[in-house]
């Protein structure tokens, strides 16, 4: 399968901190990929550098065969990788469907569609539908239309992440990068969630790349994860090899979570 | 989805006005004029407090309106109207083209005092200008409307009908832009940038466009009200100008294209009928109206329209 992201030799440092040490990473087309680790050892930076918030100190990053590692994060998101965040980034003092609209207004705009002189409700590009329409759906597919007239601020925190996630998908992306979807979220609600984002994302040939510190959560959804210590990739295989590595165990995974992760792909392998 | 009246508004809205005009005294005419002069600065005003952003130096633009109405008078004789709304709207919209390059990176209360410190440059050099009037200010040749001077009886009705049909114009097409997806995302830059850019839209870039559009509408404004009174002066750009700007928009609310043209109306008659009844203490009264809005109505005065639509 085609390479989608190559991220080559990314070196990355905040003063005294090293956040990336010759990071390499081809990621492929369709793959769903977990980023673990320990706060700190380099996930986010990952993220923030390949989104564009963060520029790499030296190293380069690729999408689709074009170095983006210059580009702002708007130019990257138009290219089609857009990202969730691990605090919901959404319209406070508006309702999720108006959130929603808002999300669909940028993907008309930067279609060149719907002037404001223009009465027509031109369909949103990849959607064929005019945003009220697309809102609606995306909302259902996301089972947040119950709470369509909801101020963002009033909302449960299982449900603002999932707004959060749902807003990128008004883009089509072709690369989803989420940072810590379940992160605040109570155990029973994890893999709700994960299997709500997952489906929507392989309903829209999304590959995704998710950070996450449950490793159950890593083991049932990623094909592949890399294992990040001290900004370095320390691991990069199948879950099932990866959370046996002796140093992921050693250094992400630790005891009682390791061991979750292995009983709960026992019954599966 | 319920149906846009806003344009069914406007157009009665510009009917009343030429239809109940000649009925109106001349002062009427006058003030109503005037308001819809300033309710168009307001107006503009109004997209940027949308998108969180106060200008404390849109006088700037008001003034330059109308000190263009008054230089293309003088260096090329232009008395049409619409020429003169035009011209003054056009260089207002390229004065904030280029300022907007700089405002357009800052934000709350940075935003707020370049802005002032802008108009203020303005005013400094027209009042040490005496080709600009200095102080006194300039005379502002009569209009011509169509080619046609209208008689001394009519004029004020027919600046009131020209204000009238510029004003529902400027309205009509800021209600569309506030449709439109780049209008809609005031509310959003205010809420929450970082959202906005990762969704794919330049937040600088929006707001740039916002402040053009709003200098365009108070140059234009600018150059309605210097036709109307037939003088101009520095103190059009004053700061304190700027500020009235601001309360004016306060006090009308954000909720709808009207509420800026309502606004200052209720404005004009508070400030007439208080300088009327208390020559030394008007200010007071103005200060009292704003209070009583803020207090009981945080969303200025059209959330009580707002309230209406909603019961």
């Amino acid at each position: 399968m085609a390479v989608i992201l190559d991220a080559r030799s990314l070196n990355k440092s905040f003063g005294a901190v090293t956040a990336a040490v010759d990071v390499n990473v081809a990621v492929h087309a369709d793959s769903v990929v977990g980023l673990i680790g320990t706060n700190g050892a380099g996930k986010t930076t990952f993220i923030n550098m390949v989104t564009g918030y963060v520029k790499p100190d030296s190293g380069s990053i690729h999408y689709d065969g074009q170095d983006i590692t210059a580009h702002a994060p708007r130019d990257i998101t138009r290219l089609g990788i857009l990202r969730s965040f691990q605090v919901p980034q959404l319209y406070a003092s508006l309702d999720v469907r108006q959130n929603m609209l808002i999300a669909l207004g940028i993907v008309l705009h930067n279609a060149g569609r719907g002037s404001f002189l223009s009465r027509a409700r031109p369909n949103v590009p990849g959607h064929d539908a005019p945003a009220e329409e697309v809102a609606e759906r995306i909302l259902e597919s996301f089972g947040l239309a119950e709470y369509r007239n909801r101020n963002t601020q009033a909302l449960p925190g299982g449900v603002r992440k999932l707004l959060d996630i749902a807003l990128t998908l008004a883009a089509r992306p072709r690369i989803l990068l989420l940072d810590e979807p379940t992160s605040g979220v109570s155990a029973e609600e994890k893999f709700g969630i994960m299997e709500t984002v997952m489906t929507a994302a392989r309903k829209e040939g999304a590959t995704v790349i998710f950070v996450e510190h449950d490793m159950e959560v890593v083991s049932r959804f990623a094909q592949r994860v890399l294992a990040f210590y001290d900004g370095r990739i320390i691991a990069d295989a199948p879950p099932e090899v990866a959370l046996g590595d002796p140093d992921v165990r050693r250094y992400v995974v630790g005891g009682e979570a390791g061991r979750g992760a292995r009983e709960e792909r026992r019954p599966g392998a | 989805m319920t149906r846009d009246r806003t344009p069914l508004l406007l157009g009665a809205i510009f009917v009343l006005i030429v239809a109940g005009g000649p009925l109106l005294p001349q002062w009427a005419l006058f003030i109503l004029t005037i308001a819809i002069a300033q309710g168009l600065v307001v107006l503009g005003l109004m997209l940027l407090l949308r998108a969180g952003l106060v200008s404390f130096g849109q006088a700037l633009y008001y003034c330059v309106g109308a000190y263009t109405t008054v230089g293309l008078t003088r260096a090329f004789g232009v008395s049409e109207i619409f020429v003169r709304l035009a011209a003054g709207a056009a260089v207002a919209a390229v004065l904030a083209f280029v300022l907007g390059f700089l405002l357009a990176k800052y934000r709350g209360i940075f935003f707020g005092l370049l802005s002032l410190a802008l108009s203020m440059i303005l005013y400094g050099l027209i009042v040490k200008s005496e080709a600009l009037g200095s102080t006194d200010g300039l005379n502002v040749a009569p209009a011509t409307l169509l080619g046609a001077r209208p008689g001394a009886d009519s004029v004020r009705y027919a600046m009131a009908v020209i204000a009238a049909l510029v004003g529902t114009g400027a309205a009509y097409a800021v209600h569309l832009y506030l449709g439109s997806p780049l209008g809609r995302l005031g509310p959003a830059i205010k809420d929450n940038e970082i959202r906005v850019e990762y969704m794919g839209a330049s937040v600088r870039y929006t707001i740039h466009v916002k402040y053009v559009i709003a200098a365009t509408l108070a140059g234009a404004g600018g150059a309605l009200a210097a036709t109307t009174v037939g003088h101009i002066d520095p103190e059009m750009g004053y700061w304190t100008t700027s500020g009235e700007f601001v309360f004016v928009t306060i006090l009308a609310g954000t909720g709808s294209v009207l509420a800026p043209f309502l606004g200052a109306l209720l404005f004009s008659a508070i400030h007439t009928i208080a300088y009327d009844v208390s020559p030394h203490t008007w200010q007071m009264s103005l200060g009292a109206a704003l209070l009583l809005v803020i207090v009981f109505l945080p969303g200025g005065l059209w959330s009580l329209f707002a309230r209406g639509k909603a019961g």
